[in-house]
């Protein structure tokens, strides 16, 4: 599936200021039961959004109006550590997520936002201690790729970084098994002729189970 | 001269297809594990595409997260097989995967036959873990491969669906940190508290962006399960790769796997496994280094791996660890919002703390010298009153190995349930999870919020210590139970 071209987002920021959001909270276990990559928002934070028996949990900022539906979520350290699974992206881009801001980010996750349109950018100390407040107060968010610069008013403008191949994957929205398949398909057989040689014990690798 | 390298980067150059820009590289991938709950939508987007698998026999699929570990009830539906799953989305997932492995002809480990188990737990045992080789699966966890000096790390569905197609994947290379490990490891004291003492020291996400080797005299000394140990919990420091160097241990384990090379074959690997070693002068970006001769048994108090204490210590005051910790307004929040969800009382001692459940399992601590390490404490002894106990083997290869050295009769004899492999209570995807409030003595990997189940509350520590904890009905140190 390709992801939607990103380059310049705008919107309401959802502020969670708590380190070690990890990809169970994002998207907890008992959902994973479920195979699609779709319609998975309702279950993004499921059990902070809701009790066991199924109503709200009052206060907590998905459940405010305003943040209800983010396009930005500001958050602390280590967000979406933990697990691999990538229903946690696929229930933030549900959400209507396409930007993360934290200080720093679980790597599985980070690889997975990137292939799925969503954002990570860093943001460390009091920069972004500045943006969780201007969260709080429904600022306009401003993420614009081109230019490597987040935005937001009341705040000086942050430049943030991505791998330049990341960058144009992004802008254009490509599909990374099309692209490796359409640029490097030589390079591969190579390669493996290559390590057959070298090490024949990987070709083949016996008899299957 | 050639410049000293590490393990680290003599596995990556091996692996490199195309350098790309900004450190990146396009990564050829030697082998991929797979099981039922991340690979369905890998599956798909093939099957969007109208992709077949560049190489099949590289694969090995088994489902492990959501199967079910009961053994199907005396007189039950012999229709049902061996191991009934009675959850209708369970039971769809694991036939999923058996209809694409079919359908893509990818090597299949049936979930009644012999090499069923966790993905971390086969790998090694059926030699598709090999040193030398990069190994990837949908799964955080994939770190534990690296104990045999292969570059391993947990990837997404979406790259699954490229290693299928391609046998590559796009990686940026990590820096690197050594640690270090002296001393020799005290009685009573195993590689899952040196794991927890590394998380502790390190923090959370304190290794995030390193490919983390574990060497020094410890290491060397360390079985291939107390070395597996040790990398499975690399990613809860935020590593997504644990290594260690491959050595005579390590080569001793591979002879005679399936898929290992044999005979001639195996000399020649093993000549190549040899100079994998990080060169003596080969630099990394961080060292760390933990002396083990003072080691103690370690316990996780909170919902992140890092708030861990020694068995002897207390839990933090937030009110403390405003004024002196480094983070300390973030660390004082964070502090007070796992003691509260653990429901503990700030600056109690940790021993003590009654708890409700025992597991023993995971690909952390689910191999047969884990459960030899329970038995241990548990031989003539019998599980409090008030703990409902488990023990699910790595693999239906441990679970043969152990019944062979009676070790199941230990558990049984000690009031645990002797279950079928599988993830189980780690990761709470079937039906053994934790009712809210209940607390548990783990040996899984994980303390996350719900991890166990929603409301559920994770002690993580070794084998010998949910022994101790499952016989006196509280967290305690084992070493005072054992002979």
């Amino acid at each position: 599936m390709k992801p939607e071209p990103f380059v310049r987002v705008s919107g309401i920021a959802s502020p969670m200021p708590e380190d070690n959001i990890d990809t169970d909270i994002i998207f907890p276990a008992r959902f994973l039961l479920l195979t699609t990559r779709e319609g998975l928002g309702e279950h993004a934070f499921a059990d902070r959004r809701r009790h066991r028996d199924g109503s709200e949990v009052a206060g907590y900022v998905l459940n405010r109006a305003p943040f209800a539906a983010p396009r930005f979520i500001v958050a602390g350290d280590n967000f979406g550590s933990g697990s691999s699974r990538e229903q946690a992206v696929w229930a933030l881009l549900d959400l209507g997520v396409r930007v993360v801001i934290a200080g720093s980010f679980g790597e599985i996750f980070h690889n997975n936002c990137l292939r799925n349109g969503i954002l990570p950018i860093r943001v460390e100390g009091p920069q972004r201690q500045r943006l969780m407040a201007l969260a709080e107060a429904e600022a306009t968010f401003v993420a614009d790729l081109p230019t490597q610069t987040l935005t937001v008013a009341g705040a000086d403008p942050i430049a943030f970084a991505i791998d330049a191949e990341r960058k144009e994957a992004m802008l254009h929205g490509w599909d990374e098994t099309d692209q490796v398949v359409a640029r490097f398909a030589d390079d591969i057989a190579a390669f493996e002729a290559a390590q057959a040689r070298l090490q024949p014990w990987l070709y083949p690798v016996g008899v299957p189970a | 001269m050639n410049t000293p390298r590490t393990l680290y980067a003599k596995l990556w150059d091996a692996h490199v297809v195309r350098a790309l820009p900004d450190g990146e590289a396009l990564l050829y991938i030697d082998r991929h594990l797979v099981h039922e709950v991340s690979s369905p939508q890998a599956f798909a987007a093939l099957r969007e595409a109208g992709r077949v698998l560049r190489r099949p026999e590289t694969h090995l699929a088994v489902a492990d997260h959501a199967v079910p570990t009961r053994a199907a009830a005396p007189g039950a539906d012999p229709a049902d097989g061996p191991r009934p799953c009675d959850d209708p989305l369970a039971r769809g997932q694991i036939a999923e995967l058996e209809a694409n492995a079919a359908q893509f002809a990818m090597p299949y480990a049936g979930l009644d036959g012999p090499e069923q188990g966790i993905v971390h737990v086969i790998g090694p045992e059926t030699g598709l873990t090999l040193p030398g080789t990069t190994i990837v699966c949908g799964d955080s966890h994939t770190t534990t491969h690296g104990a045999f000096g292969a570059l391993a790390f947990g990837i997404g569905a979406s790259e699954q669906a490229t290693v299928m197609a391609t046998q590559c994947l796009r990686q940026k290379r990590a820096r690197t940190m050594r640690v270090t490990l002296t001393g020799a490891l005290p009685p009573g004291v195993s590689a899952k508290d040196v794991a927890l003492a590394f998380v502790a020291r390190v923090g959370s996400d304190g290794a995030t962006g390193h490919a983390v080797e574990f060497a020094g005299p410890a290491v060397t000394a360390m079985s291939m399960a107390a070395r597996m140990t040790l990398c499975n919990m690399a990613i809860e420091a935020g590593s997504r790769v644990g290594l260690v160097a491959p050595d005579e241990t390590t080569f001793a384990f591979v002879r005679g796997r399936r898929m290992a090379p044999a005979e001639a074959e195996l000399d020649r690997a093993v000549a190549y496994w040899r100079t994998l070693a990080s060169d003596a002068d080969a630099v990394f970006d961080r060292e760390v280094t933990l002396d083990l001769s003072a080691l103690v048994p370690h316990v996780s108090w909170g919902t992140s791996p890092g708030q861990t204490l020694p068995v002897g210590g207390s839990l933090p005051d937030p009110a403390c660890l405003g004024d002196v910790d480094r983070a300390s307004p973030a660390a004082a929040r964070e502090a007070a919002r796992a003691l509260a969800y653990m429901g503990l009382a700030a600056g109690a001692p940790i021993a003590g703390t009654p708890i409700t459940h025992a597991f023993i399992g995971s690909c952390t601590n689910g191999r047969i010298e884990d459960l030899r390490e329970a038995a241990a404490v548990l031989a003539g002894r019998h599980v409090d009153p008030g703990v409902r106990a488990i023990v699910v083997p790595g693999s239906a290869a441990t679970r043969l190995a152990a019944e062979a050295e009676g070790l199941d009769e230990i558990f049984l004899s000690a009031g645990f349930e002797w279950r079928l492999p599988g993830c189980s209570m780690c990761v709470a995807m079937n039906d053994d999870r934790l009712e809210p409030g209940d607390r548990c003595a783990s040996t899984s990997n994980r303390n996350f919020e719900g991890r166990q189940g929603p409301g559920g509350r994770t002690h993580l520590m070794s084998p010998a210590m949910v022994a101790a904890a499952a016989v006196t009905g509280r967290i305690v140190d084992a070493r005072g139970l054992l002979p």
